[in-house]
């Protein structure tokens, strides 16, 4: 189903939640909706189920508008961080529950309760109530419910984020499959950067009620068309500076500079921000090289982050395998100067051939 | 390896200890002890048995008080609990109101047993009670102190007045603690407002309406001041109740053995009732 806002905006007393948004999501695919808490995440997928009623603006799906017609009478399922079934039901009658609103017979009511119960491995607990599940079964449950209706809009509000990390990995590898034969589009709401790559599909990134840019998942990160957009999009967060442009070289400061692309080398000099992801910024390699001072050093599984300062910014750094640093230790760092992303005096992207 | 014991530890326990016996153990055996007795004054005892435990179950003055308590504990209950919960339905969520219903909620469980009483018997007064006087004004004959319909229904109402608030408070503590995401899943799904408040509203409220139910049925069954101080028992015996004829034939008639049987069965009536509804309503949650 197509989906389209159209210069939706949503205003509280004197609060606004979302600023005038036009998004046009991609029909039977995964949507995810980036950002940070109070991005508007949660307010723009209460407006996409009218949930809430746009301040101004309208939504079309499938070429209608719909903005006035109420919640129910769409075609959509929600499901949310919080496991929410209805609590004295079992399994059952809680994938049950919207085939019994929707008055059909028995045996398909039937027929398709056991489709998706083992669908998502629910089929030996379907006599137990919510409180007798683990969470994971829960929202397996709840993920049920909302797949069984078979409604064209499927609304997944941070889904995973109350599950421990071992569900949420497992979960999130059979999501896009569970949704694939639905033809349902999906809209997925999370904070994390790399739980938007996990999913592919297409990326919406939110800031402060705006949205940043919309497009395919792995083009905007490689891409962010902003330095806002890069922000978003970027965990550990994405290190910035300002350079010094002088004809084809790009001056950090006096002793560090380096060659910059040739689209950038055509532009006026002057100054232009840089953004450099921590995983290109490495304590060991070629490139450009950097001295910082170490100011943070945590090991993060197979990962090191430091945090360091270099020439007056504060950079992250991470790497695979276990470095050890001390505090205070002066180091080199080394990046490869194709990685840097250009934005102009706007902190709009330049675009560069990498 | 060699354990070594220490028996001292025993000592730390005799806090607890004393503290039991001084606060429930003794007092209750002192109890016992007149229930399997006879005395005459000059701390003289003879052993009786079982024998006032027969006369008090035999009696027809403990059926009638003890159906008197069962009808108005069920009245209670039917009344306060459903009113509770419409009430704690109907407050709002959020806003500066929360705070002035809740205020107000709370007022009648702050004035004592024997306030209440008193200003019942003031209202309700058929001569110069406002509830009394109006009511005999509009028609009705209402005289509390003479017709036993009209002091149970004043006896009721009282308690309802001074009680409802608790149920109603709990209630409301146990709906303010469902997300807002129910409702919001129960929309999306087209519930109907009754199959929220049956499906959702009502499961969440379990526990603390199994508490609620619990308590209310504690206090009513052992209700004693306020219908003390409202009608005294009377007209005749039609509101005397368990705890009411328990003190009238302890203190009134000394009769110390049969009161003391008495305590007994009602203490064991009361545990009997609460461990069967407790044990029903929590069935489902042990499995």
């Amino acid at each position: 189903m197509a989906i389209e806002l159209r210069n939706v905006s949503l205003r509280i007393g004197a609060e606004t939640h979302i600023y005038e948004t036009n998004l046009s999501l991609q029909p039977g695919q995964f949507n995810i909706l980036l950002g940070t808490t109070l991005s508007g995440k949660t307010s723009l997928m209460r407006l996409m189920a009218g949930l809430e009623k746009p301040t101004s603006g309208e939504l079309w799906m499938n070429g209608e508008a719909v903005t006035g017609i109420p919640v129910q009478k769409r075609s959509v399922a929600m499901v949310y961080q919080a496991f929410i079934n209805y609590p004295s039901f079992s399994v059952y009658d809680n994938i049950a529950s919207p085939l019994k609103v929707a008055g059909l017979p028995k045996d398909e009511i039937d027929a398709r309760v056991q489709q998706f119960a083992d669908l998502l491995q629910l089929t030996p607990m379907l006599h137990r109530l919510p409180d007798e599940l683990s969470g994971g079964q829960q929202q397996r449950t709840a993920l049920a419910r909302a797949l069984v209706k078979g409604a064209d809009l499927v609304l997944l509000d941070e889904p995973l984020a109350n599950l421990d990390y071992k569900l949420r990995e497992e979960l999130r590898d059979e999501l896009p499959k569970m949704f694939a034969d639905s033809g349902a589009t999906v809209v997925y709401a999370t904070s994390e950067p790399l739980e938007a790559l996990m999913l592919g599909g297409y990326t919406a990134t939110l800031n402060e009620g705006r949205v940043v840019q919309f497009g395919e998942t792995s083009s905007i990160y490689r891409q962010p068309d902003s330095l806002e957009a890069a922000r978003v999009f970027s965990d550990p967060p994405i290190n910035t500076a300002t350079i010094e442009k002088r004809g084809n070289s790009a001056y950090l400061n006096d002793s560090v500079s380096w060659t910059v692309p040739a689209q950038l080398a055509s532009m006026p000099d002057g100054r232009y921000s840089i953004g450099l992801r921590p995983h290109h910024l490495l304590p060991d390699g070629e490139g450009v090289k950097v001295g910082g001072e170490v100011q943070i050093a945590e090991i993060s599984g197979s990962e090191s982050i430091m945090r360091v300062n270099i020439e007056g910014n504060n950079w992250v750094s991470e790497a695979h395998g276990i470095h050890s640093f001390e505090f205070g230790e002066h180091r080199s760092f080394f990046f490869d100067s194709k990685r840097c992303l250009y934005f102009d005096s706007n902190d709009k992207l330049v675009e560069t051939q990498v | 390896m060699r354990k070594t014991t220490n028996q001292k530890a025993w000592w730390l326990v005799t806090p607890v200890l004393l503290l039991v016996a001084f606060n429930a153990f003794i007092p209750l055996m002192t109890v016992v002890n007149y229930a399997f007795q006879e005395t005459f004054g000059n701390n003289q005892f003879f052993w009786e048995g079982t024998t006032w435990f027969e006369k008090v179950l035999r009696s027809e003055r403990f059926h009638d008080a003890l159906g008197r308590q069962m009808l108005f504990t069920s009245m209670i209950l039917v009344i306060e609990v459903p009113l509770g919960i419409a009430v704690a339905l109907s407050m709002p969520r959020k806003g500066p109101w929360v705070s002035v219903c809740l205020v107000l909620m709370a007022l009648p469980l702050l004035i004592p047993w024997n306030v209440v009483g008193a200003m019942w018997n003031i209202f309700a007064l058929p001569d110069i009670g406002l509830l009394g006087y109006s009511l005999n004004s509009m028609g009705f004959d209402y005289n509390f102190t003479r017709q036993p319909v009209s002091a149970w229904m004043t006896t009721v109402v009282m308690d309802v007045w001074h009680w409802t608030s608790l149920v109603v408070l709990l209630c409301y503590a146990g709906l303010c603690s469902i997300p807002d995401a129910y409702y919001q899943a129960a929309h999306i799904d087209g519930a109907s407002p009754w199959a929220v408040f049956r499906y959702i509203q009502l499961p969440k409220m379990k526990r603390v309406l199994t508490i609620a139910i619990l308590l209310r049925f504690m206090d009513s069954f052992m209700i004693y001041t306020e219908p003390f101080v409202l009608t005294g028992g009377g007209p005749g015996n039609t509101t005397t109740f368990l705890s009411i004829d328990l003190v009238k034939i302890a203190l009134g008639q000394f009769d110390l053995g049969p009161a003391a049987a008495m305590s007994l069965i009602y203490f064991l009536v009361v545990l009997l009732i609460c461990w069967v509804f407790y044990t029903v309503m929590m069935r489902n949650e042990e499995q």
